[in-house]
């Protein structure tokens, strides 16, 4: 299984704020992960494909062709602004 | 020793283990603060400590208050790793940042940064790198309520340049 987890405005906006998929071979890295979500639910697809959306990989940082195996977690959320 | 306050945690990544990191509900004493950076530390001779508060206005609205959110363990994880470049790029002492989290109303403060070093520019130069880093690396998100309603705030440009300046 790989759990992912969203934040802030993305998590309101999905209405969800973790969800477990399945660590199957197609998952190769987090592009696939985003596809996995889009294809549970059509309408995620627009909140998906926002550029500015960051991900982290067991909480480091990391952009979309980072690699995903089972266990991982997955986070997308907004650029932070803490501080 | 025992040098931690509230629901902090000894910094695990970098070498001196008197740096400290901590995300917290509670408010923090700056004298409290500052009174850890130099206790049983008089080689440095410099103590630059930065705290940023709620205030009352951001682009042009009224602000009533702030709710911060952040991503529990990636959070601290961010912040030791920020330290650790800082320890790398300069001769600095002791590092303590704290953050709070939950709902903030005018005038508290939110976020702690103190950095210790022999001679002053060390020490300046550090904890504004360790901020600009804050800002853009570090889980946190600012939902505020203005007179207008609720709304998560947008990161800003100027921030990401003020990081990518250092580089």
């Amino acid at each position: 299984m790989i759990t992912v987890v969203f934040f802030a405005a993305l998590r309101e906006q999905l209405g969800c704020s973790e969800i477990k998929i399945d660590a199957t071979d197609a998952i190769k890295s987090v592009v696939e992960v985003k596809q996995a979500l889009t294809n549970m639910n059509k309408e995620w697809i627009n909140f998906f494909e926002n550029n500015s959306l960051l991900i982290a990989v067991n909480h480091d940082m990391v952009d979309e062709n980072h690699p995903v195996k089972s266990g991982d977690e997955v986070a997308f959320f907004p650029p932070v602004t803490g501080g | 020793m025992n040098n931690s306050i509230g629901k902090g945690t000894e910094n695990s990544i970098t070498s001196k283990s008197l740096d400290f990191v901590s995300v917290q509900a509670n408010d923090f004493s700056l004298a409290t603060e500052v009174a850890q950076l130099e206790q049983d530390n008089l080689s440095d001779g410099a103590v630059v400590t930065f705290t940023g508060r709620v205030r009352n206005n951001n682009n042009g609205a009224k602000v009533i208050s702030l709710t911060l959110e952040h991503y529990p363990g990636m959070t601290e994880r961010a912040l030791d790793k920020i330290i650790l470049t800082a320890k790398n790029r300069w001769d600095i002492g002791r590092v303590r940042i704290i953050h709070r989290i939950g709902e903030l109303n005018l005038g508290e403060q939110i976020v702690f940064v103190g950095v210790t070093s022999i001679h002053r520019k060390e020490a300046f130069s550090a904890a504004e790198y360790i901020m600009d880093f804050l800002k853009v690396k570090a889980p946190f998100w600012k939902k505020e309520l203005t007179e207008d309603g609720e709304k998560w705030l947008d990161a800003r440009i100027s921030d990401q340049n003020k990081a990518q300046d250092w580089a």
